[in-house]
């Protein structure tokens, strides 16, 4: 069985016919095209395929892409458009404060996990009340984000750096 | 001011955070095929049938095959190993593991290909399955009769019956280092098509390279027929050092049928699939004076191989060159059986071979420690070989380069606060706290590089000014990019931005050995400085002619990139105006390539320390603090360095406290996604304490050991040895890793009642 699905992909209407059990990651990745988005596992487990949902982070392999009709959906192409592919220096400045602070803070290493943690965090701090956010918040907050190489600790320290500067970091 | 040694933030960071890395799933391949696997369902037995009716009927269906369609020749274990014990590429006859790839089928969706099979019956007889390498060891079930054996690598010899005499204090203890999935976050993905008559390969690996030469030798194919490229790699940690069966057969696939082929396994597929690490089981005896002097030492393990003889089997040869550690031991001994099993094959995992060497000795002095009485950092800091004898020739004949195992160690302690740490457990001890503290340490050295064969490096000037810089090795993380960058800056003076760095390509890099054994910036850092330094003499010699001056007059101001003669820096030629002037005079570009080669390998060494608080009442372990002292020579870029160390802490953390894929006693696994193997996560570590000492190597010009193992070896040892700690007064004197809560539990369980 199929349906007529429109969804909200980082402000762009996608609107396409898919299978019923198609994934909410399979839609992003395989119909939309947009590749920044990783499976890493199939038990919900990982974390890779992080996506915001209406500016809330979900696992885009748990949800189907039906669940999205009608809203809208940020992947890591969609965070700060304006940052461009990373091949333009002066664009990159423009990265989003938690891809910035991942830069600063070496928070990446292989990157596959990396779309999905910057989300994840994004919307951790997003959703935080302000000046509350302190380390044992985000390790908690990143227990379903899973990252084999930096051992999280520059991850957790780039979470620190990105909500000192918007605020929500524990005073 | 050179730029080495700087916190240089990484270059290859802006795509990843913008637009997410290119791994194989992701390069669109237009009219791929998708294939499938057929994989057994059980650990042993015989194939009696594999009925495909319903599968080749299935829609979408292309192509269905089994080991009788393929006509290629079984794949031959490492010469080292049991040549009998040969590795079908679909299962042939007999499965020997659950997972073993039975049969492949290419569909034109992926759905259609895992749908179809499902579809497949396969009928075995079964054969009763051997798991416990122990019973393998004893023959009672083989899994190759014809071997009459199931050993499949053998590095033991008669025991010296002397070798404890005149010990003062002698303990034994048996000690489980126990199977491990190495999961990298993105699982194995190939894909392949014919371009113009090649095979074009796309591999998610540590090494394209390796890919190639085991591509032509399992298709029979010459090795300009073949080209590799590895896109970005999501992790390997050892695990994706060569390619498996399925990768060649995905090659296979693409000659076969025309057609480009793609395969990406499911996390559930990859922890049937990709090779597991460690699982040794290991019988430790350590020996000396009352005073805390190691006089002698014995291991003896059995390496559980899995199936067939993967790179595990052999392992044991590098945990034999580490034996003794860090310890000036005058008697040492190493034995050593590699068995197959009914089990995934184990491969190399982070560390292979040498954080089981390490978690060993740092046991057994920690036991040997316990029944002398004494502190363990006395017992280590009274046996460390002393800085003065390096290069030192331990008793297995392993040459260390250089060390100063002391200021690493003292410096560990000193940020711990050891004293202090100490006198906080006593406290709790006395008021009989329920959580109470355990302080583990780890002194060890580690082999970096232990493969022999050189690495290559490129440099290119072109017109533009731009630097073009080829390597070998195969960077998934490490940040080769950035490093490399930085190390031709530092010779040529050019700006980063300047440089571009290629590798995991065979058609643009000629050889190369890959990344793994901790041994990128050593060989390959190496090659690229050596062939930068040659870049440089070569535009020496044409500025010289342009400037019509003595090569010998011509300097480099490396702050501004600009060759001039001595005394006259008006007159200037840049790297872009030799570029051109190499094409324009030559007819060739300014470049230079080398194979670097270094005369042994390197030896990186430190301390760990952890602190671990556990509740006594529910077993509950938690590492609260972990400070790692490493030393691996001169430092390039410490941001990347300590990036290497606390993903290799927090694995070795894993190890020692959640980890491990289990089986049933019939083979059956039961950890098979991340959802039942306890993968550490963000929650359950704590931020690290890090320091570098630099004691350098004269083994390569850069001075530099490998970094990238050293994390794991310190500190799965440091926390299994501060959870023992933390319980010894309650009479608990080992715990097999993962120190689980139930595990701690019953250990203090078990202690109570023998008091």
């Amino acid at each position: 069985m199929s349906l007529e699905l429109e969804i909200t992909l980082n402000g762009k209407k996608v609107a396409a016919e898919v299978e019923e059990r198609t994934l909410l990651v399979h839609f992003i990745r395989d119909v939309a095209g947009l590749k920044g988005t990783n499976i890493g596992c199939d038990t919900t487990s990982c974390g890779a395929c992080t996506v915001l949902l209406d500016g809330r982070s979900v696992k885009s392999c748990t949800l189907l892409a039906a669940q999205a009709e009608g809203r809208q959906v940020t992947t890591i192409e969609g965070l700060s458009p304006e940052a461009g592919d990373g091949s333009d220096p002066a664009a990159s400045e423009r990265m989003h404060p938690v891809q910035r602070a991942f830069h600063e803070n070496h928070g990446l290493q292989c990157g596959y996990c990396t779309p999905g943690m910057v989300l994840a965090i994004a919307s951790l701090i997003d959703e935080a009340e302000p000046g509350t956010l302190d380390e044992e918040a985000i390790r908690l907050g990143l227990e379903g984000n899973l990252c084999r190489c930096t051992g999280y600790h520059n991850i957790v320290a780039a979470a620190l750096a990105a909500a000192r500067q918007t605020g929500a970091a524990r005073r | 001011m050179s730029i080495l040694g700087n916190r240089v933030l990484r270059r290859e960071d802006p795509k990843f955070l913008t637009v997410g890395g290119t791994y194989v799933g992701d390069i669109p391949i237009e009219g791929a095929l998708h294939a499938s696997f057929v994989r057994s369902s059980l650990a042993h037995g015989r194939i009696e049938s594999v009925d495909l009716e319903e599968a080749v009927a299935a829609p979408g269906v292309v192509a269905v095959y089994t080991a009788a369609d393929l006509g290629l020749a079984p794949l031959a274990p490492m010469g080292l190993l049991n040549q009998e014990m040969k590795r079908p590429l679909l299962a042939e006859g007999v499965v020997r593991y659950v997972g073993e790839p039975i049969a492949l089928i290419l569909a034109e969706s992926p759905a259609a290909a895992v749908d179809a099979a499902e579809a497949v019956i396969v009928d075995y007889e079964p054969l009763e399955a051997v798991v416990d390498p122990s019973q393998a060891l004893e023959g009672g079930v083989l899994l190759f009769p014809e071997a009459g054996t199931n050993v499949v690598f053998d590095l033991s010899s008669e025991e010296d019956p002397e070798l404890f005499s005149g010990c003062e204090v002698v303990v034994s203890q048996r000690i489980v280092n126990q199977r491990l999935a190495p999961c990298p976050l993105e699982v194995r993905s190939a894909a392949a098509e014919m371009v113009e008559g090649r095979l074009r390969f796309y591999a998610s690996t540590q090494g394209a390279h390796g890919v190639k030469d085991e591509l032509c030798s399992a298709l029979g194919l010459p090795p300009e027929q073949v080209h590799v490229i590895s896109p970005d790699v999501g992790g390997g940690f050892g695990a994706k050092g060569g390619p498996y069966v399925e990768e060649l057969l995905i090659g296979w696939c693409a000659r076969e049928t025309g057609r480009p082929v793609r395969w990406t396994e499911s996390r559930s597929e990859s922890m049937l699939g990709l090779g597991h690490g460690r699982a040794q089981i290991q019988q430790v005896t350590i020996g000396g004076t009352r005073s805390g002097r190691i006089e002698a030492y014995r291991l003896s393990i059995l390496q559980d191989s899995g199936g067939y003889a993967d790179v595990g089997a052999v392992l044991p040869f590098l945990t034999r060159q580490m034996t003794p550690g860090v310890y000036d031991i005058e008697r040492v001994e190493f034995h050593s059986r590699s068995v197959l099993t009914n089990t995934m094959p184990t491969v190399a995992y982070r560390g292979a071979g040498r954080p089981e060497a390490t978690a060993a000795i740092e046991r057994a002095v920690d036991c040997f420690a316990a029944a002398a009485g004494l502190d363990p950092a006395e017992v280590r800091r009274a046996n460390f070989i002393p800085k003065a004898s390096f290069p030192h020739t331990t008793a297995m004949g392993t040459e260390y380069d250089s060390g100063d195992y002391e200021k690493a160690f003292d410096l560990a302690l000193e940020m711990a606060g050891y004293d202090e740490l100490r006198a906080e457990q006593e406290r709790r001890r006395q008021r009989g706290d329920r959580c109470q503290l355990g302080i583990g340490l780890s002194s060890y050295v580690e082999i970096t590089a232990p493969v022999s064969g050189g690495e290559f490096g490129a440099v290119e000037v072109r017109p533009d000014g731009k630097v073009i810089v080829r390597t070998g090795t195969s960077p998934h993380g490490q940040g080769h990019a950035t490093a490399w960058s930085m190390i031709v800056a530092e010779q040529m003076g050019v700006p980063l931005e300047q440089i571009e760095v290629i590798h995991g390509d065979t058609d643009i890099v000629p050889r190369g050995g890959g990344t793994g054994g901790s041994r990128s910036l050593q060989l390959g850092g190496s090659a690229v400085h050596k062939a930068a330094v040659d870049v440089v003499e070569r535009a020496r010699r044409l500025a010289a002619d342009e400037l019509e001056a003595n090569p010998d007059d011509i300097v480099l101001d490396r702050s501004l990139g600009l060759f001039h003669v001595a005394g006259t820096p008006a007159i200037t030629k840049s790297w872009a105006e030799l570029g051109a002037a190499s094409l324009e005079r030559e007819g060739e570009p300014l470049a230079a390539e080398t194979d670097f080669e270094h005369p042994g390998s390197t030896f990186p060494f430190g301390t760990h320390v952890a602190v671990v608080e556990i509740d006594t009442e529910t077993g509950q372990t938690r590492l609260v603090r972990h400070i790692a002292v490493d030393d691996a020579g001169r430092i390039m870029n410490p941001l990347l360095a300590e990036g290497q160390v606390h993903g290799g802490v927090a694995q070795g953390a894993a190890q020692a406290l959640l980890e491990e894929f289990v089986y049933d006693t019939e083979g059956n696994p039961l950890t098979t996604n991340l959802a039942d193997y306890s993968f550490i996560s963000a929650a359950e570590l704590p931020s690290f304490e890090t320091a570098f000492t630099e004691t350098p190597t004269s083994r390569n010009p850069l001075g530099s050991k490998g970094i990238g193992e050293s994390g794991t070896i310190g500190s799965t040892p440091a926390v299994h040895n501060a959870v023992v700690d933390a319980l010894a007064h309650l009479g608990v004197r080992h715990v097999d890793m993962p120190a689980t809560p139930e595990r701690v539990w019953r250990a203090i369980r078990e202690a109570k009642g023998a008091a």
